[in-house]
């Protein structure tokens, strides 16, 4: 394979427009005629609505229309089930209650839409919403995931018999066999609690319905504008081609704008076709907090069975999931977290059951990390206190327990948020963490600096962590490449981007295959005028499933290339190079045609083609894998504990990554850096904080906090290729895996730097405030 | 309307006159009636500097101002940094440093990096990640933020 461009640090094709502001996001959207939405929200968490009257609402001027449920009629229906339903293992529950675009009998959170004003601008819409009058009936919220399922718990859905949502039981070998066998046995609880994805674009929609063209279409902040596009056609009775999504530049996604068809996706195209006029509706932020989707609320109930020698033999661990209002997002996280609780250990035996329950809360879904982080958690934990019990250092007790390099595919033996068998495809771990073990200088900061901190009386601390991350899940993605009689060429894909340097890495992939510079190659994602087969952007798969499906079709444009010239110059394929744009004869330099030429020639206006001929220069190829890849990797930092305020300062981050075929290390170091902020966020600063009427204390960004550039440390990034055998490249995906270890790693720091007070972490996110908590009474 | 009011502005070298409501914020007064779009919203309670400009020179939150305050005064928004051919120093050092990503946050840090620049050629890490600390960023953890204003500030200081 030629690799001229790809692997190489190359600055982003997308940045000048982005720098300049002439990018186009979905606010930024304008259109004549075009009408503003504002959305009535719930003040209660759960409620039954009585009567809703909107007359004074009506007569407001500038005022065009107000709906509710009731006046959507027939067209009133709950949103699609998202993911498949759940598999087939034993004696699996789950309960399907999805979304609702507008509440009609009963609300079930905190900022769930009850109505939606049409207006000529926003602030008129906004203050029409006020003139709304309702009436509630208040019950009880339900929050708290172990009182939920108590018997006498208040219902949510009361055609339940229960707040289960699902239950599922998964096993590996013979656990209790194994704790039998184990010479110690560690059982302990972990607490998780909720964080924000918290893009700084917040969502956003404008829908346009032509009449004389019968076209919709819908600008979008999703990061999965195929499935848009299909599920509002299924809904609204068009055809998908009369259904246009275009997801432009995003602003962030990390997760929630993947949840598609919230209330506000299906409301919204459907005023535009009724009233047959644009509508826009932007999220605020006081919105965001409230009605874009969450995640991380999970109990667990763990154990560890090892052996003296610190061999880990068996996991047991029943979790409390908490889905929310709704969960049309099945068992996809609590099924990672499930995914992730063996992390990259050989562990024989394992029992997990997961009980799904809903709560008068924002709606679960995955948020960048989506499951894996509580995983990574428990079993980090365990193996902190473990080797705590043992005595052992804990680099040691995580070797002895790495899965081998020659075990590799290794078999779970239970299945993934795909329904499928879970199977690691390659790893090799050692070499990993003795990389990190090295740079971080493990062995002199235990022997050396820290007794020297302490003997200062400073709390410093260090901590050591690895994990996996499952990546790049089918089924598919597509592109179409095109060659133009100008010598551009262009890309068409269907998954939508939101930052991640999509224009340029595969500019890359495709720059190798036809021989361009990058900067030619021009990139459409996320408009199904363009193209449309495709899932989406999530699961970290960009980089694995979209590329590795632009490189099909740029070998399948490159083939055509070489065909038509051999047959153009009357030489042999092996003799004709590409680069620079030109088709050569190897060593007749005169021999030589542009690729604009070739193009040409290949879409005669005249004359016979053979039979079975294409046109031009364009093919269009597919990739799926057979199953997810695993990145891997291990993160170290050294942490400062300052035992007045409890703030925490950061004076070493390295990390050694593995994620397979690296395609642009600029890029790829942006992502891990991006992935360890959202992470101390959540380990640290991040908490959704409900009380116990489900109401969300501190939905503004000034109450909930984002680390900014001072609470974040400097990165240090090694890389490591353990190639996936699964596609071409050999990539594996990395968006979620800078987050996924950081609340495990900040727990063992924080119980190192503190050891004096023999403090045991099993909650988070913490907070200067809760370790304050924790310390209290500890000497 | 005669609850209208008339806003004058100079904005980016360009005078705008325009009748508005006394409530329009300064941000949506640019990015709706004058179809700057560059300036971008992200909390409109002034947390995230996303929506930051220069008012006579100076950074501002420009969801936390109105549009009748901005009056007779002279703004600067990121489409008066540079164009995509001719970047401003500082928008060609976020390019090679790669310090953006979604680009949702960016003109809010460019806009408040014009000015701290101007006043601290040559910034330590440390003074730079203090200057930025009232923009929020999702994506970039900062890093490369910070490697692009010592590069700006080097490109700036070496022209």
């Amino acid at each position: 394979m030629t690799k001229k461009y790809l692997g190489q640090p190359i600055t982003r094709n997308e940045d000048p427009r982005l720098l300049t502001g002439q990018a186009l996001f979905v606010d930024d959207v304008d259109m004549p005629d075009m009408l503003h939405a504002a959305f009535l929200r719930s003040d209660y968490a759960h409620a039954r609505l009585k009567g809703i009257d909107i007359s004074t609402a009506l007569e407001r001027p500038g005022v065009v229309a107000v709906y509710t449920a009731e006046s959507m009629g027939a067209d009133w229906e709950p949103g699609p089930p998202l993911v498949s339903p759940p598999p087939t293992v034993e004696d699996v529950v789950f309960n399907s209650r999805r979304q609702v675009p507008l509440v009609k009998d009963k609300i079930r959170h905190v900022g769930e839409p009850i109505a939606v004003v049409i207006a000529e601008s926003r602030y008129i819409a906004e203050d029409a919403a006020e003139d709304i009058l309702v009436d509630l009936e208040p019950l009880e919220a339900v929050i708290d995931l172990e009182a939920a399922l108590e018997p006498d718990s208040i219902l949510i859905h009361e055609d339940l018999e229960s707040n289960l949502a699902a239950q599922l039981v998964q096993n590996k070998g013979d656990y209790q066999a194994a704790r039998e066998q184990a010479e110690l046995v560690i059982k302990k609880r972990f607490i998780i609690d909720r964080g924000a994805a918290a893009a700084m674009e917040n969502r956003g929609i404008v829908a346009d319905w032509d009449v004389k063209s019968q076209q919709l279409t819908v600008w979008d902040t999703t990061q999965a504008p195929i499935p848009i596009r299909n599920g509002l056609a299924a809904r609204y009775g068009l055809s998908e081609h009369q259904v246009r999504v275009i997801a432009p530049f995003i602003g962030g996604g990390f997760g929630p704008k993947m949840m598609m068809f919230y209330p506000e996706e299906l409301v919204i195209p459907w005023v535009a076709m009724k009233l047959g006029r644009p509508v826009k509706w932007i999220e605020d932020r006081r919105e965001n907090f409230y009605a874009t989707t969450q995640e991380r609320v999970q109990y667990h109930d763990a154990e560890i069975a090892l052996t003296r020698e610190g061999r880990v033999l068996g996991i047991s661990d029943q979790f409390l999931h908490d889905t929310g209002a709704y969960d049309p997002y099945g068992l996809t996280i609590p099924l990672n977290t499930q995914s992730h609780l063996l992390g990259v250990y050989d562990i024989p035996n394992f029992t997990s059951e997961i009980k799904v329950v809903f709560t008068n809360k924002v709606l679960s879904t995955p948020v960048r990390g989506a499951g894996r982080p509580q995983g990574v958690y428990v079993i980090e934990r365990l193996l902190d206190m473990a080797a705590k019990e043992l005595g052992m250092d804990k680099v040691e007790i995580r070797k002895l327990n790495f899965i081998p390099p020659d075990a590799f595919p290794y078999e779970q033996h239970y299945i993934d948020q795909a329904f499928a068998p879970l199977i690691f495809d390659s790893g090799n771990y050692k070499p990993a963490i003795e990389k990190a073990v090295e740079l971080i200088g493990y062995e002199q900061f235990i022997t050396e600096d820290q007794p020297r901190y302490r003997a200062a009386g400073r709390h410093v601390g260090i901590g050591i962590v690895a994990f996996p991350e499952t990546t790049g899940v089918g089924p598919y993605e597509g592109a179409r490449i095109t060659i133009e009689p100008s010598g551009k060429v262009n890309v068409a894909t269907g998954v939508g981007t939101q930052g991640q340097g999509h224009f340029t890495t595969f500019a890359q992939i495709v720059a190798d295959q036809v021989g361009v510079d990058p900067r030619n190659v021009n990139l459409v994602t996320g408009d199904t005028a363009e193209f449309h087969w495709g899932t989406g952007t999530f699961a970290s798969r960009g980089a694995v499933v979209a590329a590795n499906a632009i490189h099909a079709s740029a070998m399948a444009v490159r083939k055509k290339i070489l065909e038509h010239a051999s047959k153009h110059f009357g030489a042999p394929q092996e003799e004709l190079e590409i680069e620079d744009g030109q088709v050569r004869v190897s060593d007749l330099p005169r021999m030589s045609i542009s690729l604009g030429e070739l193009a040409e020639l290949a879409n005669p206006l005249r004359g016979a083609v053979e039979p079975g001929t294409e046109p031009g220069l364009e093919a269009t190829a597919y990739f799926g894998p057979k199953y997810g890849a695993t990145a891997f990797g291990v993160h170290s930092m050294i942490l400062e504990v300052d035992i007045e305020t409890m703030t925490v300062d950061i004076l070493r981050y390295v990390i050694v990554e593995d994620c397979g075929t690296v395609l642009n290390p600029l890029i790829l170091e942006g992502q891990i850096h991006g992935g360890v902020s959202m992470g101390i966020g959540n380990a640290y600063y991040e908490k959704l904080v409900y009380d116990e009427n489900g109401q969300l204390l501190n939905a503004s960004l000034a109450d909930y906090l984002i680390p900014t550039a001072t609470e974040m440390p400097h990165i240090e990034i090694e890389h490591q290729e353990t190639p996936s055998p699964l596609n071409p490249l050999g990539s594996k995906g990395v968006g979620e895996a800078g987050a996924i270890p950081v609340p495990a790693l900040f727990a063992q720091a924080l119980e190192n730097a503190l050891s004096d007070y023999d403090l045991e972490i099993s909650e988070t996110p913490l907070s200067p405030n809760q370790l304050y908590e924790l310390l209290k009474g500890r000497s | 309307m005669n609850d209208h009011v008339n806003v004058s502005i100079l904005c980016n070298g360009k005078k705008y006159e325009r009748m508005v409501e006394p409530r329009l914020l300064l941000s949506d007064f640019l990015r709706h009636e004058l179809d700057l779009t560059g300036t971008h919203v992200g909390c409109e309670h002034g947390v995230c500097g996303a929506c930051t400009v220069l008012l006579d020179g100076l950074p501002v939150r420009s969801c936390l101002m109105f549009a009748v305050q901005a009056n007779s005064h002279e703004v600067t928004t990121v489409e008066g940094l540079g164009t995509p051919e001719n970047l401003h120093p500082i928008q060609e050092a976020f390019w090679e440093a790669h310090g953006l990503q979604c680009g949702f946050c960016t003109p809010g840090f460019l806009m408040t990096l014009v000015p701290f620049l101007k006043e601290n050629p040559n910034p330590t890490r440390e003074d730079i990640r203090t200057a930025i600390s009232g923009n929020i960023c999702r994506c970039t953890g900062y890093q490369h933020i910070i490697d692009a204003v010592q590069l700006a500030a080097e490109k700036m200081s070496n022209p």
